[in-house]
């Protein structure tokens, strides 16, 4: 395993010098910011999702979330659905992946089973929410290409300001603008660009809260859609950080089990 | 607008004085400051002419409507519940006649890839990118039906044909089931702030379009949607402008060259019209009013009317001129016996044109006070503007003389025959008085563009080979959140669906019972003996989760239901019917909804082809109410101006007849009447009642004042008026036939009718007003019951 992270770190260090010094410093920051978060373990927490259409109609769904991190890939995520009523029960796992599409399946109670869903999709909304899947996975540093933009000054919070490009082909995005604080290197902002380049949505991050003295979590996150007027606010309770989760908590047995 | 006194045929050798009237002093002040006169009218019109560049163009569909339209509001309301639906719609037309083949698949991909490129594109919907389902073991397969088409194996592109046709969701929408052609729909949301959003939208379709067919010289390409559609009406307003208004200048140039003879009145008149119309583009940009179809083509029909002042005037002043005046008294002779008739015929004109405000189509409105403006502009610069400029030019005046004999002719021949002329051309009217009901009212609004038009070629070629464009869209709510999911619901709307496909003219219908009854059987490993609604509540919700993560960015569900899942939008697309069965069907789906469903389901259909069909009829009420009020008013102006009762009376037939019958031959040439149409009769009133006034005035007048008997007094009108009735009326024929040139059909229908009416009115005013007069005449000539006062001095 040694060999492998200093294969990796030889290799990211030769396509760190290839780069360009704007691409080079957008990739030191967004490595900073992984590696800050690095070594929580797992955590669990509770989501309230508030969708709103362009009147002002609103609609509530309520989740559970698990999240496991793993050594060397992307993070393992477990989803529970409360509310609605007519998906309670249902149980969605994903195995995120550094490279490739990700794993995910769904646990249907009213049919007993397992479905694996096989789709190279992942910019579709998550619940018919303004949030696509993509939006509310880990943020793997190399799912990205970045770009050092320069510094801002964010609502009194001086931050970093980076681009990112996707690099899946099936990214509903062209590019992301993001802002992190440069104290503590949290996301504050992110401005999705779509297929033709013209801004989409916005997600700005409200309330964080640090836990075991080391790990930032939001506590709201908003996203705007500026081209429908739809709108969806994640609201997170309960942040439990340690609680003990395994690998056996994270599979396809786990999914029919969990509560 | 009124006739132009031409020549009397008997010359007076020595004019009399001009009397001392108000007006003769106004027009002497007037030529004694014909300078700071003119001055003061250039620097004023300019200050107006130049808020001109304000004017905007409104190229919305929706501006047709009143913002408090209960169907436009309901329409709203589901745009804003779901997502928008303006799009672009391009249809693919390989010239092999298949689609399904390895050279047109590769195309339509690309396109599809190509149109997410489009401005405001949110969504792109094409048989290549159709999210096919199936299932894999426990997999739920969701993939684009085609991808990397070039190489695909002819057993695979055949298989992906026996999908696309199997699929409710596509067959009839997107490919018809000859597979001749297909379609790619770009869903666009316009920010809706300000008008023209879609140019850049548009211009990059189009683009794409040339592109396309470069790469692919084997496929044809075609253009329309609701974004084309909103296009159109800006195109087509930009045409009627700047192609309608130079053709009508000039063919008012050549009218006053030949009538007036003189350079200097043809130059006058070109000026006072071309002020007017300045006039009015200033003050409608100032007040704020927007250019659209039909308004665009109001700068026309100002111009038309504006001319009839000046023909007035200066035929009046060059006559007394011939007769021996010098200038300046000629035009104080002319501006004393015009002032009077040209300010009334431009009150029936303004009367006429201002019950346009009944019309529900804000556009027609727009219209009617837009042309209300240019109308008054033109009276104030006739009798200010003009006789200035007239003091002001040189004028000379050849003395040549044309005697009426053809009037005189005409007028022998009604005298000897009025009771033919009478008898026929009353069983005439009464024939085709009898055919005015036949007509039928119809607003099918891609019809209002003509075959000129990319866009009506396109969106033709489209309804023919591939789909219709007219919708009734349904919200059909279920009751509570998450109630779209009930069994109940969903076999509810399928069977909705199921009725609205068993009727004529429905050519698709789009519900979201048939995408539940895909997925029950994919989650049934593909067992066709599951394509049925789900069994339970829990299970349609869970494989809509399911389903709905699956999907990539753009083709999800949220255009099909709403946040809460309570309510899901259905859409039948129709064959290109008339407003009258829009309305029917949409009525009885209505109906079908509260026969067979719960009593929260009970909902009306939507949509903007919905939303015309209900206009039209709203429209037709309108303005029946608006005709009726403006035939009224200008009765009893006749009535006040006549100064009797009997000869305003008498006036209502030769002012209604010419629209009736107009409206009989409508019946037998086309039939159809939409809004423009509607509008015909209240606008044209004001115009046809100058003929009649001219007639009915000299015929008063030569009872009155002269003494003498009917047939005299007939012969006298028609010796006087005849010939300027026909000219001016000539020049409204013209004018009115130039707005048939406009490429937007309710301009072209307005115009034709309007000088149909035009043409009617100098006939019936011509036969039927003289017989009439004749028969109503007493046996005994009884002259002591007339006052002895003049009418009002028409010339």
């Amino acid at each position: 395993m040694k060999v492998f992270w200093i294969l990796s770190g030889l290799m990211a260090a030769t396509m760190a010098f290839a780069l360009t010094p704007e691409a080079r410093r957008g990739l030191e920051i967004a490595r900073e910011a992984d590696t800050r978060d690095l070594g929580f373990g797992d955590f669990t927490a509770d989501m309230e999702m508030i969708l709103t259409n362009r009147q002002g109609k609103s609609s509530t769904r309520i989740l559970r979330n698990r999240t496991l991190e793993q050594e060397n890939d992307g993070d393992k995520l477990l989803v529970l659905f409360d509310n609605p009523r007519d998906v309670k029960g249902t149980a969605f796992l994903a195995f995120t992946h550094r490279q490739g599409p990700d794993d995910q399946w769904l646990y249907l109670p009213s049919l007993k089973r397992v479905k694996r869903i096989s789709s190279g999709n992942k910019s579709g909304p998550f619940m018919g929410s303004e949030f696509a899947y993509e939006d509310l996975t880990s943020q793997e540093v190399d799912k990205y290409r970045y770009r050092f933009l320069g510094t801002e000054n964010l609502n009194g919070i001086e931050a970093f300001k980076l681009e990112r490009r996707p690099v899946d082909p099936k990214s509903g995005y062209t590019r992301q603008l993001v802002w992190y604080d440069q104290k503590e290197y949290r996301i504050y902002k992110i401005e999705f660009y779509d297929r033709k380049d013209a801004l989409l949505k916005t997600l700005t991050y409200e309330g964080y809260q640090q836990y075991l003295g080391k790990y930032w979590r939001a506590d709201r996150m908003f996203m705007q859609n500026h081209q429908t007027g739809k709108s969806t606010e994640l609201r997170w309770k309960k942040y439990d950080f340690r609680t003990g989760l395994s690998d056996r908590n994270f599979d396809r047995n786990a999914l029919k089990r969990a509560r | 607008m009124a006739p132009a006194p031409v020549p009397t045929p008997v010359p007076t050798p020595v004019p009399t004085p001009v009397p001392d009237t108000g007006i003769a002093r106004y027009a002497r002040g007037l030529i004694k400051y014909r300078w700071p006169v003119l001055i003061a009218c250039f620097a004023l019109v300019g200050f107006i002419a130049s808020q001109a560049r304000f004017l905007v163009i409104n190229d919305d569909y929706r501006y047709f409507f009143k913002d408090d339209d209960p169907q436009l509001l309901a329409f709203n309301e589901l745009q804003d519940t779901y997502n928008k639906n303006d799009n672009i719609l391009f249809v693919v037309a390989p010239k092999d006649g298949q689609v399904f083949s390895k050279d047109a698949l590769p195309a339509i991909e690309e396109l599809t890839r190509q149109a997410w490129q489009i401005p405001f594109s949110t969504r792109v919907d094409s048989i290549t990118n159709f999210q096919h389902t199936y299932a894999e073991a426990d997999d739920l397969i969701v993939e684009d039906l085609v991808t990397d088409s070039a190489g695909l194996s002819s057993e695979t592109v055949a298989h992906a044909r026996r999908v696309a046709l199997a699929e409710p969701l596509l067959r009839n929408r997107l490919i018809p089931e000859d597979t001749a052609v297909t379609g790619v729909n770009v869903t666009l949301e316009l920010p809706g702030k300000e008008t023209g959003e879609q140019r850049p939208a548009v211009a990059h379709a189009r683009k794409l379009v040339e592109d396309m067919r470069t790469q692919y010289p084997d496929l044809d390409f075609f253009l329309t949607g609701f974004v084309m559609l909103n296009n159109a009406f800006e195109e087509a307003s930009t045409h009627d402008m700047t192609t309608l208004v130079p053709l009508m200048y000039l063919v008012i140039a050549v009218m006053m060259a030949l009538l007036l003879r003189s350079v200097s009145g043809t130059v006058a008149t070109l000026l006072v019209i071309a002020m007017s119309v300045m006039v009015t583009m200033g003050a409608t940009a100032w007040i704020g009013i927007p250019l659209s179809p039909p308004s665009a083509i109001a700068p026309t029909l100002v111009m038309t009317l504006a001319v009839a002042d000046s023909i007035h005037i200066l035929v009046t002043l060059i006559q007394e001129m011939r007769r021996g005046r010098g200038k300046h008294e000629a035009i104080v002779e002319s501006l004393r016996l015009n002032m009077q008739p040209v300010f009334l015929t431009s009150l029936t004109t303004v009367i006429g044109f201002s019950s346009l405000n009944f019309a529900e189509v804000t556009s027609l409105n727009d219209l009617g006070n837009i042309t209300t403006i240019g109308v008054t502009a033109a009276f104030v610069l006739s009798v200010t503007l003009l006789p200035a400029l007239a003091a002001v030019l040189p004028l000379r005046v050849k003395p040549a003389e044309t005697t009426a004999t053809g009037m005189d002719r005409l007028a022998d021949f009604i005298i000897a025959r009025r009771k033919p002329v009478l008898a026929l051309s009353a069983l005439l009217v009464a024939g085709l008085a009898a055919l005015v009901p036949t007509n039928m009212l119809n607003d099918q609004f891609i019809h209002y563009f003509d075959e000129a038009l990319d866009f009506r070629r396109d969106t033709d070629f489209a309804t023919t080979n591939l789909t219709g464009i007219y919708q009734i869209e349904f919200s059909l709510p279920a009751g509570s959140p998450g109630a779209i999911s009930e069994p109940e619901f969903l076999n509810t709307i399928d069977q909705f669906a199921q009725w609205y496909r068993s009727q004529e003219n429905v050519l698709h219908v789009d519900v979201l019972s048939d995408t539940m009854k895909r997925l029950n059987k994919n989650m049934h490993g593909d067992d066709p003996g599951y394509y049925r609604i789900p069994e339970s509540r829990e299970m349609s919700a869970q494989y809509l989760l399911l389903y709905e993560m699956s999907l990539p960015y753009g083709l999800d569900l949220n255009n099909r239901i709403n946040v809460d899942k309570s309510a899901t939008r259905m859409v039948v697309t129709l064959e290109d019917v008339a407003t009258d069965r829009m309305r029917g069907l949409t009525e009885q789906g209505e109906d079908w909804l509260k026969t067979h469903a719960p009593t929260y389901m009970h909902v009306a259909g939507s949509g903007p082809p919905v939303m015309f069909s209900y206009l039209t009829v709203r429209n037709s009420i309108g303005m029946f109410q608006g005709t009726l009020l403006a035939f009224l008013m200008i009765t009893f102006t006749l009535i006040f101006a006549l100064r009797s009762l009997k000869y305003g009376l008498i006036s209502l037939i030769p002012n209604l007849v010419p629209s009736i019958a107009a409206f009989g031959l409508w019946a037998l040439m086309d039939g159809q009447i939409n809004f423009g149409l509607t509008v015909v009769s209240a606008l044209s009133i004001g115009v046809v009642v100058d003929d009649t006034v001219h007639f009915l005035s000299k015929y008063v007048r030569a009872r009155r004042e002269k003494g003498l008997d009917t047939e005299a007094a007939i012969r006298y009108a028609f010796s006087t008026v005849g010939r300027a009735m026909t000219v001016t009326t000539l020049v409204l024929i013209l004018g009115f036939m130039i707005m048939m040139m406009s490429n937007f059909d309710m301009n072209e229908g307005m115009g034709k009718l309007t000088a149909m009416t035009l043409a009617l009115a100098l006939i019936t005013d011509f036969l039927m007003l003289p017989a009439l007069l004749l028969s109503l005449a007493p046996k005994q000539e009884a002259l002591a019951g007339l006052p002895t006062q003049p009418a009002v001095p028409v010339s």
